[in-house]
């Protein structure tokens, strides 16, 4: 199929294969999965500067498809959401710009690249050691009875408690996410820390902002992964129009991609149910380590991060 | 049949069916549009930029309708 903007010629069942595996991972881990649909783009010779608008077109996409399926389940605080996009993306903006800072007085791609492979590899860690002691931690405990907002254990629980003690005015509720105050502030930084590494790492940053939402703000992993979609589909429309200005969008691409990535977001926001909040960071583990395996890849062999 | 064992089935079902309106829809709809956007892009980028993400909305939401109609229509009968 011949792909007019970006003068490619690619297989459309190629773009519809890897928009169904990045809409199922999308789906159940509410990321946006820019750090395997940049590579897998890249690889089959679309040039750079479209891989990342055409990406981000695409996850528009497949997140409004994850997003209403999270929203029928309940997992969307839209409050929330709509709050953290003023952060994403001013933050975005700010990474943008460091970016730009480092190309003039930098290597850019050795310093982008050894923060991503650190950050990557610090959350999967983490990650991997707080699911496995929450769940050691809850076994024994009798299970949640059914309905109503759904609870949430963490061993690193503690410090959500500490982060939602901070008495910064306004402060706001969270009924959707079982937080009845939490500073605005704390909303906006953290959201504003995931748009700068969204800015600065490219792609929506989801891997850093829903385990930011879970750890931090104390919100329960399902909603944590719906509402992290929701606000993906917000700054990553942002981001689509500034890029797409700039002529880096190949809309046919991104369209064809989504026609596999919605019914892959349909699987994965359905595979929550059948999963536990412990057991969906335990799953997520591998994704920033593949990530990061990548960028490593990527960096041995002189590919553009 | 538990339910996991219905989820799998009906979602196998449904890849098959959502599969072959797919490959419709790419020479039907994406065939055509792909000269038309292309002249919207090499013409004005802005209006290009609007099309653009107006389409990415659009398909997402009509293909998030069609996904939904297809799973639900298709577990009530392997119920």
């Amino acid at each position: 199929m011949d792909f007019l903007i970006s003068g490619q010629k690619l297989d459309p069942y190629y773009l519809v294969t890897i928009g169904f595996l990045i809409g199922v991972m999308g789906g159940f881990f509410g990321v946006g999965g820019s750090f395997l649909a940049g590579p897998a783009l890249f690889a089959v010779g679309v040039p750079w500067n479209f891989v990342i608008g055409t990406d981000l077109a695409h996850i528009v996409g497949k997140s409004i498809v994850a997003a209403k399926r999270h929203r029928a389940l309940g997992n969307v605080d839209i409050k929330l959401g709509a709050m953290m996009v003023a952060g994403t993306i001013s933050g975005v903006e700010v990474g943008a710009d460091l970016i730009q800072y480092l190309k003039r007085h930098a290597h850019v791609d050795i310093v982008v690249g050894l923060a991503y492979i650190v950050i990557l590899m610090a959350i999967s860690t983490f990650m991997a050691w707080e699911g496995w002691k929450t769940i050691k931690m809850k076994r024994g405990q009798p299970p949640e009875p059914e309905g109503g907002i759904r609870k949430d254990e963490s061993a690193f629980g503690y410090v959500a408690k500490w982060v939602q003690g901070i008495r910064l005015w306004p402060m706001v509720s969270l009924p959707a996410s079982g937080i009845e105050q939490i500073s605005f502030w704390v909303i906006l930084v953290i959201s504003f820390v995931g748009g700068f590494f969204s800015g600065f790492l490219g792609g929506g940053a989801g891997y850093i902002r829903m385990p930011a939402m879970v750890y931090l703000l104390g919100i329960p992993t399902h909603v944590a992964v719906g509402t992290d979609l929701f606000e993906i589909i917000l700054s990553a429309s942002y981001g689509t129009l500034t890029h797409a200005v700039k002529g880096n969008v190949d809309i046919m691409i991104a369209l064809v991609m989504n026609t596999g990535a919605a019914i892959g977001a349909q699987i994965g926001a359905i595979s929550t149910q059948y999963f536990g909040g412990p057991k969906i960071r335990l799953a997520f583990v591998p994704l920033p380590i593949l990530g990061a395996g990548i960028v490593i890849y990527g960096m041995l062999h002189g590919h553009k991060i | 049949m538990d339910d996991k064992k219905r989820f799998v089935r009906s979602f196998l079902v449904e890849l098959v069916v959502y599969a072959i309106l797919v490959v419709g829809y790419f020479y039907l709809v994406l065939h055509f549009l792909g000269t038309w956007i292309k002249t919207i892009y090499d013409q004005d980028k802005g209006l290009y930029a609007v099309v653009a993400l107006a389409l990415m909305i659009g398909q997402g939401i009509v293909l998030e309708i069609v996904t939904s109609g297809l799973l639900k229509f298709i577990r009530e009968r392997t119920e």
